[in-house]
């Protein structure tokens, strides 16, 4: 089902969870509510499902309005960043208990909760207790749960954030397939950059109750739409320099560091800009090549890759070093940018430029 | 794994030497009293200050188990806790629903419904004593409102249990209230939202989520009260001036108990009939426990 929300604000009191927030999410997808904690993605998730009353603005489910509607009646399934199952329910009764509400008679609502415990790979569990599992086996039955009564969207608060780093890389692998294979429309909030980059199919990232980007991930990656997008998604981080045009070239403010590029030369001179670069687009190069230099400060091996750190004039970037370059602490390196990954934005606004 | 046994020495001398005023104290004001009474139940006519006595044997618990008026008490008795336990947790759970739910005044009620357990159970008897007052009480003002003739509340044989058990329901219910309200603050919030975006009406929620879940602290309630209720004397004491009822037709098992010491200064058969008002907690009690367990299974 297509999920159209207009102007979506909520206030507790004085503060300003969710602002003036327009999206469509189409459907079929599988789509990320990403941000930093308190920046409003399980508000406005709640919102959505009904729980939490909207302060203002509309939500539409396929041109239906479903602002005022309950959230039993607006056939939805739910997931809670804590499960929520019934402790004294087995497995069973926990995914039979939406159909028993709804009057399915017991036959049916028995054979309708093992089917679709099947898709959930949890068929052999029915008889256990929910604390005879563990958190992964609980997610599965959480939304064996939500999805028993084939609701048209799915909505998931955090469903990864109570699971230990393996459980949480085969649990989103799972949410992608049950998704994948029920085709319904799919809403999970996170705060992890790697969660959302993987799995969606397109992310909403909200800074203070506000839409920064809402795009496919590889887009919000590739293209970020201001400071604080290029600043979230990534590892290692991104880095910042800021500065001005000047010449087809970039000068920092401290007039330190001097790159000289072609990327610049679209950008009117003296305009004040801060660079964006990702650890990836750096390499080291001849200094015939170059179109900076700077010195090595920091060298950290991590397994298959060395990262390293780089002060061009006093401002520091992050880069990858690949084996056989041998480079040591404190040695001047020349370096060249893929045009790619260096995002320039505007200094005063922090929107993109090019 | 296996954990590692640890060895350590104990002086047990020491060990004694640091446990014995807790020792002391609880064989002298617990368990010295509970083996007398049960050495005293056993002892025929015994003498209360000269602590001689005919003969040891069955001689006392044959005396109450004859005695009319010892059947009376456990009549009594029962009736009053077959009511006050189920009535009062009714409306516990009604009263403790309401109160976890955050609304307006919250607050006020508590205070209201827990005023009961500071207050004594004795000065607020002569209160109530006064409110079942026939000529002038607030009960019978409150009846004549809807043209009902008076009742004579306490002095009614007719009606002095019912006025027992209204008095005795109203003075456990706030504690009820306060056990069954820390079980419902246990539950977690999200099952209820989460019964509720499955459509779950608040009926069905209380049936199938709040009422299982509560379950261990209802049954926790359940063993209190009826330990509270079979000893019922301070809630008849100041309503019927000390005595048991008019012409004696409110005896309780330790009403009865009191009269036979206090009174009759026969302190063998007032032992034996503690002894069986013992035995009465216990297999309410067991059986209690027996019926928690298959429910939670």
């Amino acid at each position: 089902m297509k999920i159209k929300v207009e102007n979506l604000t909520k206030k507790f009191h004085d503060t300003v969870a969710v602002q003036n927030v327009n999206v469509t999410f189409e459907e079929g997808k599988l789509i990320a509510l990403l941000g930093p904690s308190g920046c409003g993605k399980s508000t406005t998730l709640f919102m959505l499902s009904g729980i939490i009353p909207v302060s203002d603005g509309k939500i539409y489910f396929d041109d239906q309005d479903m602002t005022d509607i309950p959230a039993q009646k607006r056939g939805i399934g739910l997931v809670f960043q804590n499960y929520a199952l019934y402790p004294h329910m087995s497995v069973l009764q926990n995914i039979c208990f939406p159909l028993e509400m709804e009057k399915v008679p017991k036959k049916e609502r028995i054979e309708r909760a093992k089917e679709i415990a099947k898709l959930v790979q949890m068929e052999e569990y029915l008889d256990r207790k929910p604390s005879q599992l563990s958190g992964g086996q609980q997610q599965r039955v959480a939304i064996a749960r939500a999805l028993v009564k084939k609701p048209k969207i799915l909505l998931l608060d955090e469903p990864l954030s109570n699971l230990d780093a393996r459980l949480r890389l085969e649990m989103r692998e799972e949410i992608r397939r049950i998704q994948q294979e029920t085709k319904i429309t799919t809403i999970f909030v996170t705060h992890d950059q790697e969660e959302a980059l993987s799995i969606s199919d397109q992310i909403l990232l909200m800074k203070k109750g506000e839409i920064q980007q809402f795009d496919a991930p590889q887009t919000l990656y590739d293209k970020p739409a201001n400071m604080f997008v290029a600043d979230f998604l990534g590892t290692p981080p991104i880095s910042f320099i800021s500065g001005q045009v000047c010449e087809n070239g970039f000068l920092s403010d401290d007039e330190s560091a001097i790159i000289k590029m072609d990327v610049f030369s679209s950008i009117t001179d003296k305009t004040k800009v801060t660079i964006g670069i990702r650890a990836e687009a750096i390499r080291i190069c001849k200094e015939d090549e170059a179109h900076t230099k700077g010195i090595i400060t920091h060298l950290y091996t991590m397994g298959k890759e060395t990262l390293a750190t780089i002060k061009i004039g006093t401002s520091e970037v992050r880069m990858y070093l690949f084996d056989d370059e041998d480079l040591h602490v404190q040695e001047e390196v020349f370096i060249r940018f893929r045009s790619k990954g260096i995002h320039i934005f505007d200094s005063t606004t922090t929107e993109r430029i090019q | 794994m296996k954990r590692q046994k640890m060895k350590v020495k104990y002086n047990w001398l020491e060990v004694l030497l640091y446990l014995l005023p807790f020792l002391i104290s609880i064989g002298l004001f617990t368990l010295w009293p509970i083996i007398n009474v049960f050495v005293n139940s056993f002892l025929e006519n015994l003498n209360l200050v000269t602590g001689k006595f005919q003969s040891i044997g069955f001689g006392n618990f044959i005396d109450i188990f004859t005695d009319p008026i010892f059947y009376s008490a456990l009549k009594n008795t029962f009736l009053y806790m077959f009511t006050v336990v189920p009535i009062s947790l009714l409306f516990a759970l009604l009263f403790a629903s309401l109160l976890s739910k955050k609304v307006k005044g919250t607050g006020f009620f508590q205070t209201a419904y827990f005023l009961p357990m500071v207050t004594s159970v004795t000065a607020v008897g002569l209160v109530w004593k006064w409110m079942y007052n026939a000529d002038y009480g607030i009960f019978n003002y409150f009846l004549s409102l809807f043209h009902i003739d008076p009742i004579n509340w306490l002095n009614d044989p007719a009606y002095v249990l019912p006025s027992l058990i209204i008095y005795g329901i109203w003075s456990i219910l706030p504690f009820t209230i306060i056990l069954l309200l820390a079980g419902l603050q246990n539950i977690d919030e999200t099952y209820y939202t989460a019964a509720k975006v499955d459509g779950a009406s608040s009926w069905s929620i209380f049936r199938k989520i709040t009422l299982p879940l509560l379950s261990p602290t209802i049954g926790l309630v359940l063993v209190i009260n009826i330990i509270n209720t079979s000893k019922v004397f301070n809630e008849l004491f100041p309503l019927f001036n000390g005595n048991p009822g008019p012409a004696g037709s409110l005896y309780t098992i330790v009403y009865y108990i009191f009269e036979k010491f206090q009174k009759s200064l026969d302190l063998g058969v007032a032992s034996a009939a503690a002894i069986v008002l013992f035995f009465i907690v216990l297999i309410f009690t067991l059986v209690q426990r027996i019926i928690q367990k298959r429910i939670v299974k």
